[in-house]
């Protein structure tokens, strides 16, 4: 078929037998549950159906679930009066002609294993990801990188043939295995007609239409393949996009939008979205708050560096102001386009009923935080109290957001906004936010790295009670190495390191070990 | 029920003389068994040989028309002693498990019938889990063939190569009266090829029959002094007669020239990569005609001296590629040339490497070292002197993350972790025990939980040492499949005998999960040739448990928190054993998947669960999957500047299990969890009041609306 490298290329040039060309090798990996075996299966029928002789293996999906798995097949002409060809049960690295792999990183670890050689494999992969467990459950961005599976593809095969094809079997109500078939047929790598290709779906006789209806969409786009570079520039966003609410408010908005967009524009870009964010949250006041925050910070800042603090304090400051407290979440558990988006993706059509059921359990802290600021401390500060709230409140509480009663109380919480500013909750906010401020622009002017990367700290601030503890302990405690490495050189690059340690994993390991690490030094 | 029916290709079974019949490895070994009138088969499920399990027990009506008797033995153990009915019958019987466990589990009653001897053929199909996709230590089941005397066959991996095995092993074992064992590697059985098929044959006696006229003789019984004699019968009559029969009726195959210098010898599972080496060095056809003489040992045990000394006869050096360790063919073949004196070169392990599988890259390069030692000359030059460099290819090691097997969605035990976490946060570490199953799984990330498994149904019994208690009790874990297959026995009637104050729990899913969801003893369903419905509990109090708690729902991880922490912290000081169940949801879906769409497309009313997050809740701190691991609950990037890091996102392959709104409730994680409900087909007064109620609501949100200022950004 295709001249090889390495060994085997030199060997093919001198090999007695032309008919070894012929077998066409093809593997498909995939992940467990992918139905990898309904591919194969239609693959072996069409070859068949085609008069070639042909031999599918697999490492079947028993106790592999979820697992990484490969199905293998080889194929040839058929010759009259002739024993069958002796195929091999495994593809061997160099040697596949067709690498089918049904996800992104299955795709990688095919080009890992050899499976994908530059001389003869066309890679026909799946853009989207089913992600592993140890991608999904670091505190950060554990995701793998896509694009570097993409560029080494690009590298190792002769042909890449890429796209969305989960998406695309999904969108005709089927599975990935027929969009997988049909991206093969559209590759135009076996040497049978599309009719074919067809043939043995229906003649497999199980969910025949919605098969071909994905089997066309995977034909497409192997046929007009995915462009590597797609464009993620973002529209710029004009001030007032989208803007609802009483006439005055409105005003309010457009001249807080204008004066956001009156910053550098590397700061506005993150400002104008930072004051929507809170906005939201509260109203246009507390907006005028957000921004008077940012335009102090920008005063110190310095234009050569180009605003980057400000950039960032712009982003972090504005997830700082909108903190997630009951109030928050009352309300957007309570909104009609979070009602039209559920119908919507639940598929929930006009002729049926949509139950919703809400998953909450608030603890004496959101309780004490509802409180008034000083009474709020006062109970927080009081063991008994607490014990008294949490015997009363703590305990899960699911709540039908569609039913009246439980929709009234929550949205009758999400309107406590004018409430809010008068909580508990909301001065320990406000007392954190002031602190860490303080502490980052203490390093102006001089430290101007150290000062960007404590307020980036805050990113390790999220989740709910204890693991909104937890990202409170971990801020803390890369804020006391910041203080160890304040005056080094080298100070700024530390600190991010103690930031990503810290978002490697839950208990906070591998931030002990960078913490240690710095101990030993200072 | 098994995880896949077999109902469909079954019929081909039928098939006879003049048809051909094309498909899988199995279904090709159990139309072998009928056409070569097999009297009795049974066997124990397990990878790679589950699906054998299930063409039987799907062949079941097949089966009883021909007069063949089926078991689905409760264990190897009770399967290997089955073959019993050939000791004294002249019955063929087979059975089939997995190897090397499988072997190990059923040791004792394979070497009793070794010893004893059989008069009707008796073949153990071992489906030999070895190389990329095992579950299992890696193992050669040839050692057990070696010191039992039990004769080992290792077919070409083709159909036919198979079917005609089958055939051999019976007949090589009346021949020789030992058992065979036939063993198939994970892809052997399931690749696809085509025979020629002969009739199905009823067996010459029937077990039915033969109960009409029992048979018995002392000197059959493992007693002494007869156990000395079967060791004298074994090496002065079986040994030879089993060798005298391989050659005569020519088991092992030789390809390739009759004169050469060199030659490689192999064993039958290994042919077909030993040509696919030879065709990539061109020196082999399409069709596997070699340049290179090949010596194929169909029958890796015994082996035949005669046969290969003829083939060595005349040659400077031979390989021999044998997979896995030790190289026992290697060893024998040997000194079968030392002690004859000869001059012949021996490679095998020199050149290839001493454990693994033999992968295509590594046949090949083994195969090109032995030509470039010993015919260098018959190597294209590019082997010996290659110089086209090979492309550059980024390292993606860093980048590609592992993925090991992992628990379904919607798993009834990911729950069951998740509570066990919850508790190990409270109460520290514990000792912790797994044991054979889909459980064994807790043992990888997020949940790692268990940090041994010492066989199927030891969990609880390898936990023995901890038995006698502590300041925190030692866990151990056991599946349903594990408990009746031996946990009854070793594991719960062993911390009952030994007042064991530590905890059991045993994960209960209705079926024998993890080998494709057969039945079982406890299952639930009904099964019209097996007695099920018999409860885990009923059988803990039997033995003797006295502090036995059963959960019929997993998925209430508040629940089963509260149960393990009582378990760990009561003052009883006996053996505690909590049964967790909950049906395996792959199961499940694939009995209830159906009948819901039916239900829905006749107008009944179907509830259909499903789960989701709100994104602007989530704060993207991960906690709810690192108590889960559900492969539907994922992450998503959003395209929003101010977010660094992605939220949790579940997909619509939720099967509404419940697990993640349970967790987020036992754990206090987060808010931004909710289920929803699509109610198909709702009756009149449910979807008018419904109506209502979405009337006042989206009064009261419009309400809202229009009074607050939104400046949300609308694409």
């Amino acid at each position: 078929m295709n001249a090889e490298t390495g060994i085997s290329g030199a060997l093919a040039q001198r090999t007695p037998d032309e008919r070894l060309a012929g077998i066409i090798k093809l593997a498909v990996m995939a992940v467990g549950g992918q139905g990898g075996g309904v591919l194969t299966g239609w693959i072996e029928s069409l070859a068949r159906a085609q008069g070639y002789a042909c031999q599918a293996t697999s490492v079947a999906g028993v106790a592999q679930r979820t697992g990484a798995t490969i199905y293998y097949v080889e194929m040839a002409p058929k010759e009259e009066g002739q024993p069958d060809p002796v195929f091999s049960l495994a593809p061997a690295s160099g040697d596949v002609d067709i690498l089918i792999a049904a996800e992104m990183m299955e795709a990688g670890r095919a080009i890992m294993r050899g499976f994908v050689t530059p001389d003869r494999t066309t890679l026909i992969a799946s853009t989207h990801r089913a992600l592993a467990v140890s991608e999904k459950m670091a505190p950060g961005d554990g995701i793998a990188d896509a694009d570097e599976v993409r560029a080494a593809a690009e590298i190792a095969a002769a042909r890449v043939i890429m796209g969305d094809m989960e998406q695309a079997a999904v969108q005709q109500g089927s599975v990935i295995s027929a969009s997988l078939f049909g991206a093969l047929a559209g590759s135009g790598t076996l040497p049978f007609e599309r009719t074919a290709f067809e043939d043995a779906i229906r003649a497999s006789g199980k969910g025949v239409e919605a098969s071909l209806r994905a089997f066309a969409a995977g034909y497409e786009a192997a046929q007009n393949p995915e462009d590597g570079d797609a464009p993620s520039a973002q529209p710029q966003a004009k001030p007032g996009t989208g803007a609802k609410g009483p006439d005055a408010a409105l005003k309010k908005w457009e001249a807080l939008a204008a004066r956001a967009n009156a910053l550098p524009a590397p700061v506005a870009e993150m400002a104008l979205p930072g004051l929507r964010k809170v906005v939201n949250f509260q109203d246009a006041d507390y907006g005028a708050a957000y921004l008077d925050r940012i335009e102090t910070i920008l005063a110190r800042d310095s234009a050569e560096k180009g605003h980057e603090l400000t950039r960032e304090a712009a982003k972090y400051v504005a997830n700082a102001m909108a903190y997630d407290d009951i109030i928050r979440v009352a309300d957007l558990k309570t909104r009609a386009r979070r009602f039209d988006r559920i119908r919507t993706e639940m598929g929930a059509g006009d002729g049926q009923v949509l139950h919703l059921t809400e998953f909450l359990h608030p603890r004496a802290e959101e309780i004490a935080g509802m409180l008034p600021a000083r009474m709020g401390a006062r109970i927080e500060a009081d063991p008994k109290w607490m014990a008294r709230l949490d015997r009363w409140f703590n305990k899960g509480r699911r709540m039908r957001t569609d039913s009246l009663r439980a929709f009234v109380m929550l949205y009758v919480v999400g309107g406590l906004k004018g409430w809010r500013l008068k909580t508990h909750r909301h001065a320990i906010e406000v007392a954190h936010l002031d602190r860490w401020l303080e502490t980052a622009l203490a390093h102006l002017p001089d430290r101007y790295g150290m000062a960007i990367e404590i307020i980036r700290c805050r990113r390790l601030i999220k989740g709910y009670s204890d693991t909104h503890a937890r990202g409170l302990s971990k801020f803390d405690r890369v804020l006391e190495g910041a203080a160890l490495v304040a005056g080094r050189k080298d100070g700024p690059g530390w600190v991010a390191r103690l930031r990503e340690a810290a978002l490697q994993d839950e208990e906070g390991t591998a931030l002990d070990g960078a913490l240690n690490t710095i101990r030993s030094f200072v | 029920m098994a995880e896949r029916s077999f109902k469909a290709e079954v019929a081909h079974l039928r098939k006879g003389d003049g048809d051909t019949f094309t498909g899988e490895g199995i279904l090709a070994l159990t139309k072998a068994l009928l056409e070569n009138g097999v009297g009795y088969v049974g066997g124990y499920q397990g990878a790679p040989i589950s699906h054998l399990m299930d063409v039987l027990a799907d062949a079941e009506d097949l089966m009883s028309e021909l007069d063949v008797r089926f078991e689905a033995n409760a264990s190897e153990a009770a399967a290997a002693a089955m073959l019993a009915a050939s000791v004294h019958y002249p019955i063929r019987g087979a059975v089939t498990f997995k190897g090397s466990v499988g072997i190990n589990v059923a040791s004792d009653a394979l070497a009793n019938l070794a010893s004893s001897g059989v008069n009707g053929g008796a073949l153990v199909i071992v489906g030999e889990d070895y190389g990329e996709g095992s579950s299992i230590m890696q193992e050669r089941s040839h050692a057990f063939a070696m010191k039992s005397q039990f004769w080992l066959l290792d077919p070409r991996p083709n159909l036919r190569s198979i079917v005609k095995a089958v055939g051999d092993g019976f007949e090589l074992s009346e021949a020789s009266n030992t058992p065979v064992m036939l063993m198939v590697r994970i892809r052997a059985c399931h690749v696809t090829g085509s025979f020629a098929t002969r009739d199905n044959k009823r067996p010459n006696l029937s077990v039915r029959d033969a109960l009409s006229n029992p048979q018995k003789d002392f000197s059959r019984v493992v007693l002494p002094p007869m156990s000395y004699m079967h060791e004298q019968d074994k090496v002065k009559k079986r040994w030879p007669a089993a060798g005298k029969y391989i050659m005569e009726h020519g088991l092992n195959e030789r390809f390739g020239p009759e004169q050469s210098r060199i030659g490689i010898i192999c064993q039958g599972g290994m042919y077909n990569g030993v040509v696919r080496a030879l065709q990539r060095l061109g020196l082999a056809d399409i069709y596997g005609q070699t340049d290179i003489p090949i010596y194929c040992l169909n029958v890796t045990y015994p082996l035949v001296r005669d046969e290969f000394m003829a083939f060595a006869e005349g040659k400077e050096a031979v390989l021999v590629i044998e997979e896995g360790q030790p190289e026992f063919i290697e060893q024998q073949l040997g000194s079968m040339l030392y002690r004859a004196g000869s001059t012949v070169k021996l490679h095998g392990k020199d050149m290839l490497p001493l454990a693994g599988e033999y992968t295509g890259q590594v046949m090949l390069d083994g195969v090109a070292a032995f030509l470039k030692e010993h015919a260098s000359d018959m190597l294209p030059g590019a082997v010996l002197a290659p110089n086209e460099p090979k492309p550059e290819i980024p390292d993606l090691s860093g980048t590609v993350p592992i993925r090991p097997p992992g628990f379904c969605t919607g798993c009834p035990e990911r729950p069951i972790f998740a509570a066990m976490k919850l508790v190990q946060q409270e109460l520290g570490q514990h000792q912790i025990s797994g044991d054979i199953g889909c459980h064994l799984f807790a043992s990888l990330p997020p949940f790692e939980i268990g940090g041994q498994t010492m066989g199927y149904g030891l969990g609880p019994a390898s936990n023995a040492a901890f038995d006698g208690g502590g300041e925190r009790r030692a866990i151990s874990i056991l599946g349903d499949g594990g408990f009746w297959h031996n946990g009854l026995s070793s594991s719960i009637g062993n911390m009952v005998f030994n007042k064991s104050d530590s905890v059991a729990i045993i994960v209960d899913n209705y079926y024998s999960a993890a080998t494709g969801g057969q039945d079982i003893l406890s299952s639930r369903a009904q099964n019209d040739t097996k007695s099920t419905n018999n409860p885990i509990s009923k059988a803990l109090k039997g033995v003797g448990v006295e502090w036995v708690r059963q959960i019929d729902r997993t998925y209430d991880v508040p629940k089963m928190r509260e149960v393990i922490h009582e378990a760990l912290t009561t003052e009883y000081d006996g053996p505690k054993v909590i049964v967790a169940s909950s049906e395996c949801m792959l199961n499940r879906q694939r009995r209830e998947k159906p009948l819901k769409k039916k239900a829905i497309a006749d107008g009944r009313r179907v509830e259909a669960p499903r789960f989701g997050v709100d994104e602007d809740v989530c704060t993207g701190d991960h906690a709810c999957i690192r108590l889960s691991g559900c492969p539907s609950l994922s992450l998503k990037t959003l395209d929003d500047p101010l977010r660094d890091d992605p939220v949790a996102s579940i997909d619509q392959t939720c099967v509404g299990c419940g697990n993640c709104g349970e967790v987020a409730d036992a754990a206090v994680l987060c808010p931004s969890f909710y289920r929803a409900d699509v109610v198909h087909n709702p009756a009149g007064f449910e979807r008018w009041w419904a109506g209502k109620r979405k009337a006042v609501i989206g009064w009261l949100q419009a309400r809202r609306d229009a009074r607050r200022l939104d400046v949300t950004e609308v694409a």
